[in-house]
């Protein structure tokens, strides 16, 4: 326990593991620390960007899908609208179709029966000859004159 | 050991405090030491073989690893090497952060290199006392005494490098005559207090370094102490000591290392400052 050069021998030693220490041990460890450092540092960052930008990103879709439903139902009420207009188009040309249609029928039908009348006209004069005829040929009898006259109005 | 008669214990203890020295003995030159007696004649021309030889090795051992971990670090997710040597790393730079408030990018590697070998020196205490000792016997070496800080020499020797650096730093930063100043003028500042000043703050600036190393030297001898005593116990009641002993000696070890170091930081930090 004697104080000796072991003093000197140690005190030389302890420099120069601090020097070396200084010169090749700390510096790399130390860099490789911050860097690490700043490597997280930025890695957080771009992080909270990247949920930033997300964020934006959803409420860009939101917006645009909110859009197209707007689109659609525009679109989906134009053409209800138009669908309506056309039933109703082609309702009024059923309308108007059914309309000619009845016309035509009744003119046709007034057609025939003035058919019908002309030709029971040109019968009428015929069975009214042919009564005349009759009549002239039986004795005037009031009442088989009667009833000639009802068998001609029921001929009628 | 051998407890039997006082002899045999006072020479137990004795032939484990003591150093392997090398030295110039006033009879037969320069030799090895075979005797405490021996020792003593060689005065200061001697040198402890197994503290410098313990001291380089821990110290060497310290460069190596970190110097390791240090090619290999990486921005990268770190392995298991290069996490405990960061966490060291970490732990310095937070503490000279916090204590040393000067600019200089020395501070800090000197704390780690003191931090990191004071507690590689400390921890071959938990060594049991009796193996090295021993071994060497057997090799034919009379004595080896493993822990380094348990010699006065080792630890007054760190504390002088940090003396020195007090010296240089203060007057680097202040000038030969702020330090003059400094040493003559504080506490009071008057003229004909001066010479009281001068007493004062050299003994304050003596203390430093000597304090740092005989703290350091007093617990570690006192623990190695404590061990040698328990080695001497009959063999069933070692461990029942020893082992608490040695988990102490954990805390205590860590601990003298973290006070050298802080300390340290501390007094290169008061010698950058002006008054």
């Amino acid at each position: 326990m004697n104080i000796n050069m072991t003093l000197i021998g140690q005190t030389i030693a302890f420099a120069i593991f601090v020097w070396f220490c200084i010169k090749y041990v700390w510096p790399p460890i130390s860099n490789a620390l911050h860097e690490r450092q700043k490597k997280i540092a930025d890695g957080l960052d771009a992080a909270s960007r990247a949920t930033r930008d997300l964020e934006l990103a959803q409420e860009r879709a939101e917006q645009t899908l909110r859009e197209s439903k707007e689109q659609a139902s525009q679109i989906l009420e134009q053409a209800n609208k138009r669908s309506a207009q056309m039933i109703e188009e082609a309702r009024e040309q059923a309308r108007a179709e059914g309309e000619r249609l009845v016309t035509s029928a009744r003119s046709e039908i007034e057609q025939e029966v003035n058919r019908a009348k002309d030709e029971l006209r040109a019968q009428v004069s015929y069975l009214a000859v042919m009564g005349a005829e009759r009549v002239l040929d039986a004795s005037v009898d009031e009442q088989a004159h009667r009833k000639l006259l009802d068998e001609l109005a029921a001929e009628l | 050991m051998a407890a039997g008669n006082e002899v045999s214990s006072t020479y137990y203890i004795q032939h484990h405090l003591q150093n392997l020295t090398f030295g110039n003995h006033p009879e037969n030159g320069w030799s090895l030491a075979h005797s405490a007696e021996e020792a003593r004649e060689m005065g200061f021309w001697a040198i402890h073989l197994d503290t410098m030889g313990w001291s380089i090795a821990m110290g060497l051992l310290f460069i190596w690893v970190f110097r390791k971990a240090g090619k290999m670090a990486t921005t990268g997710v770190p392995g298991g090497l290069q996490n405990a040597v960061e966490m060291v790393v970490e732990f310095i730079e937070n503490l000279t952060r916090a204590t040393f408030h000067g600019k200089n990018p020395m501070i800090a590697p000197l704390a780690l290199t003191l931090f990191v070998w004071i507690l590689l020196m400390n921890t071959l205490k938990i060594i049991p006392v009796d193996y090295f000792p021993v071994l060497f016997a057997k090799l034919g070496v009379d004595y080896m005494k493993i822990v380094p800080t348990t010699d006065p020499n080792a630890t007054l020797g760190m504390a002088l490098g940090v003396f020195g650096l007090i010296i240089y730093y203060s007057i680097k930063v202040k000038g030969i005559g702020g330090f003059a100043r400094e040493l003559s003028l504080t506490p009071f500042n008057h003229w004909a207090l001066i010479p009281f000043n001068l007493v004062l703050e050299i003994i304050g600036l003596l203390v430093k370094p000597l304090g740092l190393g005989l703290r350091l030297f007093g617990n570690m001898f006192a623990g190695e102490v404590i061990f040698i005593l328990i080695a001497l116990l009959p063999f069933w009641a070692i461990w029942l000591l020893d082992v608490p002993w040695a988990i102490f000696h954990i805390l205590v070890v860590t601990l003298q290392a973290f006070i050298f170091t802080t300390l340290s930081v501390v007094y290169l930090s008061a010698a950058h400052e002006h008054h």
